[in-house]
């Protein structure tokens, strides 16, 4: 957070690395990641795309620490996650803030109390007033209208439930930022809202490092500093967008004109 | 006859291999089941003790638990006591006893009906709901959500339901017991007009409180069993709608099989211990 970087040019460090990582549901037969090495630069925009069913999700969730790899190590802003513990972790996640595909509120809580519920949990020391008004201030930043803040999220159209979760997700200022698929299942006009969304975030929050797991290339483009591609459980090419557009490889090729078809 | 089973022996003997099959598959998985269970219950026992103590959490859980199922269980108690009055009425008539209806029925009523009945009843209610809840909650990624914001989620999901139940459970329990007597004393004196004075004397000279107590004891451990397999359930659902329907009709009827099996077990360790304290 100290780092400000106010100009997008990309600062120095590695905010997660990934190392050989590998993972297997049925106890070695068949990886679903095969050996990923990755390293997500710090304070960028960086996208990780891929077909359908190449692992994403579970990647995500192993930066997440939801899951535990087969082999192989993750380490966010310089820390190893399996050698964690459960309060060690819990404070690691504390540093991150993350977007799911579909928003993932809690459904018997109002809007505003959803983007108080992490303040309540990690920021004691706050009065209620206070985190109120911080709630408040990062709706208004995702661009929520007040008149909604009182309201169920079930009361809610997608794309606003959208911008609860992502106001959640800055509650507490976290350093990185992940987005699971934030525009999948959106039409044109909302998938360019959101992805405009994911860009005045990622300025509004300094020193901050963003990571958008998406199918959706063209996308990728426009917001990415930075771009990982996926493919067979491993990393088949990670570049500024112009190496993709500059590569021979067949499978990037018939993803890109198929990405730009749609777009 | 005999040639119907020497022509279809075959068939009849795959028939029942397939139905001993299906029955030990299913008291495999049930079994499987129970023991995840524990498994669960222990983590989740010392989540209750690290805390934080959520008791906000804990008393939201108990009024759902318990406030809401009151009218089911005191409509259950009263015809239940009254049933069970007359058909033990029935039968003493016939010997000549019917000065002890009051304390037959109390003695079934609180020591076994009270404590098995509200934990179906309560299990069948609260139980659902629990496991819809949770696995609502699993599919769509609130779990992953209370997760990833540094949040333990069977610390603030799973111990308080549990907790909410121990402490709930055995309150139904009371009230169950004390409307069924009062069916009971409804039937036996306005119905069957029998002598008030007796039912209560002869109520008082063969029940004490050990009746009482050990029913809510099966009940606050009925209480448990269902939150902790409904819990599960639902908290490991997976699969969509479709899994969150099988996670709460399996964690039902599992609970209710467990309180049923349970509560014979309960009632010989009670028996052995109270014999073993010398209190009966
Ligand atoms: N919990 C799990 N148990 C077993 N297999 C799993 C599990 N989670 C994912 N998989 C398998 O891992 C593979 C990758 O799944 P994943 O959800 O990561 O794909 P994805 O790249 O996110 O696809 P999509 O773009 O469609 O979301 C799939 O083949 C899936 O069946
Ligand atoms: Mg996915």
């Amino acid at each position: 957070m100290s780092e400000a970087n106010p100009d997008q040019t990309p600062s120095t460090g590695t905010a997660i690395h990934i190392k050989d990582l590998r993972k297997s549901f049925d106890g070695g037969k068949d990886f679903v990641l095969n050996g990923v090495n990755l390293e997500i630069p710090k304070g960028v925009v960086t996208c990780i795309i891929g077909f359908s069913g190449t692992g994403k999700s579970v990647l995500l969730k192993h930066i997440l620490g939801l899951m535990k790899p087969t082999s192989g190590t993750v380490e966010i802003l310089g820390n190893d996650l399996s050698g964690m513990n459960m309060d060690q972790l819990i404070k690691m996640r504390t540093r991150l803030g993350v977007l799911f595909q579909y928003a993932a509120l809690f459904d018997d809580m109002s809007v505003m109390d959803n983007v108080i519920f992490p303040l309540r949990e990690h920021r004691k020391e706050l009065k209620l007033h206070d985190m109120e008004e911080i709630a408040k201030k990062k709706l208004a930043q995702v661009g929520l209208d007040p008149k909604h803040f009182h309201k169920l999220p079930s009361e809610l159209s997608g794309g606003m439930r959208k911008r609860v979760g992502l106001a959640r997700a800055l509650a507490l200022d976290p350093e990185i930022i992940l987005y699971d698929e934030p525009t999948t299942g959106l039409d044109p006009i909302l998938t360019e809202v959101v992805d405009d969304l994911i860009v005045e975030t990622h300025k509004a929050h300094a020193g901050s490092t963003s990571v958008v797991i998406s199918h959706d290339l063209f996308a990728a483009f426009r917001i990415s500093d930075h771009i990982v591609m996926l493919d067979k459980g491993g990393v088949l090419l990670a570049g500024k967008p112009d190496e993709f557009l500059k590569s021979e490889n067949e499978l990037i090729k018939k993803f890109l004109s198929k990405g730009l078809k749609q777009g | 006859m005999i040639r119907v089973w020497t022509d279809n022996r075959e068939r009849i003997n795959t028939a029942i291999d397939d139905f001993a099959g299906r029955i030990f598959n299913g008291l495999g998985k049930f079994f499987v089941d129970c023991g995840k269970a524990c498994i669960f219950f222990a983590q989740s026992v010392v989540l209750i003790f690290k805390g934080p103590f959520r008791w906000d959490e804990i008393i939201r859980h108990m009024e759902f638990i318990g406030n809401r199922s009151v009218l089911i269980i005191a409509m259950t108690s009263v015809f239940t006591g009254m049933a069970l009055s007359y058909q033990i009425f029935l039968g003493f008539v016939k010997v000549n006893a019917t000065n002890l209806v009051g304390p037959t029925v109390g003695m079934g009523i609180l020591r076994e009906l009270g404590p098995v009945l509200t934990g179906l009843m309560v299990a069948a209610r609260a139980g659902g709901a629990m496991a819809a809840r949770l696995g609502t909650m699993r599919v769509s990624e609130q779990i992953d959500a209370l997760e990833v914001m540094g949040i333990d989620s069977k610390q603030y999901l799973v111990a308080p339901r549990i907790l909410a139940a121990v402490i709930t459970v055995p309150m139904l329990c009371a009230i169950f017991d004390f409307m069924a007597m009062m069916g009971s004393h409804f039937l036996t004196i306005t119905v069957l007009r029998q002598d008030e004075a007796i039912f209560w004397d002869k109520i008082s000279l063969w029940l004490n409180p050990g009746d009482v107590y050990q029913g809510l004891f099966k009940a606050a451990v009925f209480g448990v069993c269902f939150a902790t397999i409904c819990s599960n359930r639902g908290f490991n659902a997976s699969g969509g709608a479709k899994g969150v329907g099988e996670a709460t009709n399996q964690g039902v009827v599992n609970s209710m099989v467990l309180i049923i099996v349970l509560n014979f077990f309960l009632t010989n360790f009670i028996r052995f211990f109270y014999v073993a304290m010398g209190w009966r």
